[in-house]
């Protein structure tokens, strides 16, 4: 079997596509079985990997502009893989694999401490506050390829890791060394109807997301895109989502530029 | 699935180091607390009686 | 009835009256049982925590109790290390606050993390680059030292002292203390530190991050040092208060006077250190991560400037200077002034540094989170209060925890109806103090 090269899986999401009509949320939290309760009306109670934000300008109208913006776990990167929930976790129940460039979360092996979620500025990091309970029928719809978490322990976003192992043991299997583009994507990826996400392997240059995102590496992934931003780029999470927006207050909410920021979302 | 079994080695200097600290403090509990049981049986059975402090 | 069992030399109330006491406590101990049953068994669910804010009254009162009851360590490492023997006549009490603390924590993080049973994972599956396994494997060897440093109090007891071997087994114990002492300062100054750091490498929140040496972000040094100033302030505010309640003179002034000036000139230099970190921080470190100090102060229903003064100020310079000038330390009234203020500090501090480094947003697109806590996070908190009240009662009235009692509150054999006889430093009636003891309750009680 060939030695693969380390990838580092990231994402491109497309603002200007997006019309925040939900359906990533939704192919995300029936992929990876994601709990939910009849009562959704506390969003911070809510186990969401993929939440749409809704951004505003604060301005009036007719100045007034809105931008929704999916946000999944950002796979911060840190330096050298110091991504900010995964050395403190006390039992290393999360890792940061610097195979693929996914921060994994070990939900067996999470004991609750919530230490992780203290640390993620993004707040990706969700607590099952609840066991999960599924509608009568539903648990015969769950995805075998994931495992359902039970009461106490944090899950988040996974790239849809599962995909990825099982696309390798096709590779494997075909004595093929690399996964093809097309054969690893997220539910998420798949599910926008604008096309708005693209997911890919940023070391990679023929895959688009890299051609969108242009990452630098000698300036930990800084983008060469001038339409693209990264999440609180200056704290030094060194995030694999990319974000494109063409328009300047959409880039400038990405980070905290030492003013109150004005607009909040909805 | 036992913890006895399937204890994770794990090889780096930090590892050594702070397991070292914890083990050493534990030993000097450890050993100072044998001490004294010991030699509280071994006064009791030599009929001494340590005069309070 | 209980006769048997109570110190010789010492006066304690009746039994029905300590026995009606202790049952109004356990009243509350049971709620806190209550609830404690509850959160085991239907799951944090049972909290007003959520997904921003994972850590919240638990935590805080965790590191609460840790930095209250680090008087123990200090007050160790002052005795049996550096030396200051008149401490001998106060160790015991501070061992036993101190143990209360700690068992106190360790009970509420079994109840805090969502997986209890899992709870050994820390120690098997250790990350030890996390500072939350630190404060795991240093909190629960500290609270051995706890046990060992207790363990010979209860053996002091009349009854059990007479078994020969136990008597020689206290004896042994006393007589090899400064090694465990020393352990115990050891494994203090880590976990106390590494509770700091807790909050000091979230470096993706500008709120509680702090720069580092070598691998310990500043607030591991600040939270050491504030233990060790604002511990023994605590142990000075529950001496004053037992005293109060059971209206007698325990430790002589001199004993207190001396912990009382070494705290204060920790608590100057803690302060100190702090103020010069707080300005980098609000200069230096927050602006390098994008925001403004009026961010953190400004725009929400809580968090005003007010809590830095309160923490920096008022619970910080305070005191500090209150503890350093002797003039006001030898006054009792401003004594019980500046131990209360330097104890809220440390809480104060505790509270800045997990639930408002939470409550900032980060994204610039989210808002403030505040939280205020369920009846079931109060009830928890309120629990080990009530069983450090019952333990403080319990060794109180069978242990010699005071070796000084006996000789400020000598009983005449034929005793009159008469109070039990003033203190022998006569400057400071206990009459002065009433006023000031809270539970009033309780007050006979303990007596």
């Amino acid at each position: 079997m060939k030695k693969e090269n380390a990838k580092r899986f990231g994402m491109v999401i497309d603002l200007d596509k997006c019309t925040g009509c939900g359906s990533c949320m939704v192919a995300c939290m029936a992929e990876n079985n994601v709990p939910f309760r009849e009562d959704e009306t506390d969003k911070l109670l809510s186990v969401a990997w993929m939440r749409v934000y809704k951004l505003t300008n604060g301005k009036a109208f007719p100045d007034a502009d809105e931008c929704f913006l999916p946000r999944p776990c950002q796979h911060c990167e840190g330096h050298h893989g110091h991504s900010p929930c995964v050395s403190v976790c006390p039992a290393t129940a999360t890792d940061y694999d610097a195979s693929t460039g996914i921060v994994s979360q070990i939900y067996t092996r999470c004991f609750g401490c919530r230490y992780c979620m203290a640390a993620c500025p993004y707040h990706v990091r969700l607590f099952n506050w609840w066991d999960p309970v599924w509608p009568d029928g539903m648990e015969k719809m769950l995805n075998p390829d994931v495992s359902v978490r039970m009461r106490g322990v944090v899950e988040k976003c996974s790239f849809c890791f599962h995909r990825y192992q099982l696309a390798r043991q096709q590779a494997d299997y075909e004595e093929r060394g690399e996964v093809a583009e097309n054969e690893y994507q997220t539910a998420c990826t798949q599910g926008c109807p604008a096309g708005a996400i693209v997911f890919g392997d940023l070391n990679n240059p023929d895959h688009e997301v890299t051609r969108l995102a242009q990452p630098d590496l000698s300036h930990e992934g800084k983008s060469r895109n001038p339409k693209a931003f990264r999440l609180l780029e200056r704290l030094g999470t060194n995030t694999k989502v990319y974000y494109l927006s063409s328009r300047e207050w959409v880039r400038r909410l990405g980070d905290n530029y030492q003013v109150k920021a004005a607009q909040h979302q909805a | 699935m036992l913890p006895f079994i399937s204890f994770e080695w794990v090889s780096d200097t930090v590892h050594f180091v702070f397991h070292g600290a914890l083990w050493y403090a534990l030993s000097v509990l450890g050993m100072g607390m044998t001490y004294c049981i010991v030699k509280a049986a071994y006064d009791t059975i030599k009929g001494k009686a340590g005069d309070h402090h | 009835m209980d006769a048997a069992l109570i110190p010789k030399g010492v006066k304690r109330c009746p039994l029905p009256q300590f026995l009606g006491a202790l049952t109004v406590v356990s009243v509350v101990l049971l709620w806190g049982v209550y609830a404690m049953l509850l959160c085991w068994l239907k799951g944090l669910n049972q909290t007003n925590m959520n997904n921003a804010y994972g850590f919240a009254l638990w935590i805080w009162a965790d590191l609460a109790v840790i930095a209250l009851g680090g008087g123990a360590f200090f007050t160790g490492l002052l005795r049996y290390i550096i030396g200051k023997d008149e401490l001998k006549n106060i160790i015991n009490f501070a061992v036993l606050l101190g143990f209360i603390c700690y068992s106190s924590a360790l009970l509420i993080l079994g109840i805090d993390v969502g997986q209890p049973l899992r709870g050994w994972f820390i120690f098997w599956h250790a990350n030890v680059h996390s500072m939350l396994t630190e404060v795991a494997f240093c909190l629960t060897c500290y609270f051995f030292v706890l046990c060992i440093e207790y363990v010979p109090l209860v053996l002091e007891n009349r009854q059990i002292d007479r078994v020969p071997f136990f008597h020689n087994l206290s004896h042994n114990m006393h007589e090899i203390m400064a090694v465990f002492a020393a352990t115990g300062a050891f494994l203090s100054f880590f976990h106390q530190g590494s509770l700091g750091g807790v909050s000091g490498v979230l470096f993706a929140r500008p709120f509680g991050f702090r720069e580092h040496i070598l691998i310990w972000p500043y607030t591991f040094f600040l939270f050491t040092w504030s233990a060790a100033a604002c511990g023994p302030c605590f142990t000075i505010l529950i001496t004053k208060i037992t005293e109060a309640i059971s209206r007698k003179k325990l430790v002589k002034d001199n004993v207190i006077r001396l912990l009382a000036k070494i705290a204060g000139w920790m608590l100057l230099t803690y302060i100190f250190v702090k103020t010069i970190d707080t300005i980098y921080w609000a200069f230096v470190t927050a602006p390098s991560k994008g925001f403004v100090l009026n961010f953190f102060y400004t725009d929400n229903a809580f968090y005003g400037y007010w809590i830095l003064f309160l923490e920096i100020v008022l619970c910080g310079w305070v005191p500090a200077f209150l503890l350093v000038v002797k003039k006001t330390r030898e006054n009792n009234k401003l004594l019980w002034i500046a131990v209360f203020l330097g104890a809220l500090g440390a809480m104060v501090n505790r509270w800045v540094m997990v639930l408002q480094v939470l409550a900032i947003p980060v994204l610039p697109f989210e808002n403030w989170a505040l939280y205020i806590p369920s009846w079931q996070e109060v009830a928890t908190t309120i629990l080990p209060v009530a069983y450090g009240i019952i333990l403080v009662m319990i060794s109180f009235r069978y242990m010699p925890i005071f070796p000084q009692e006996q000789e400020l509150n000598p009983i005449e054999p034929p005793t009159p109806e008469v109070e039990p006889a003033a203190a022998a430093d006569a400057e400071e009636t206990p009459a002065d103090e009433d006023p000031a003891a809270p539970e009033g309750d309780l007050q006979p009680a303990q007596a």
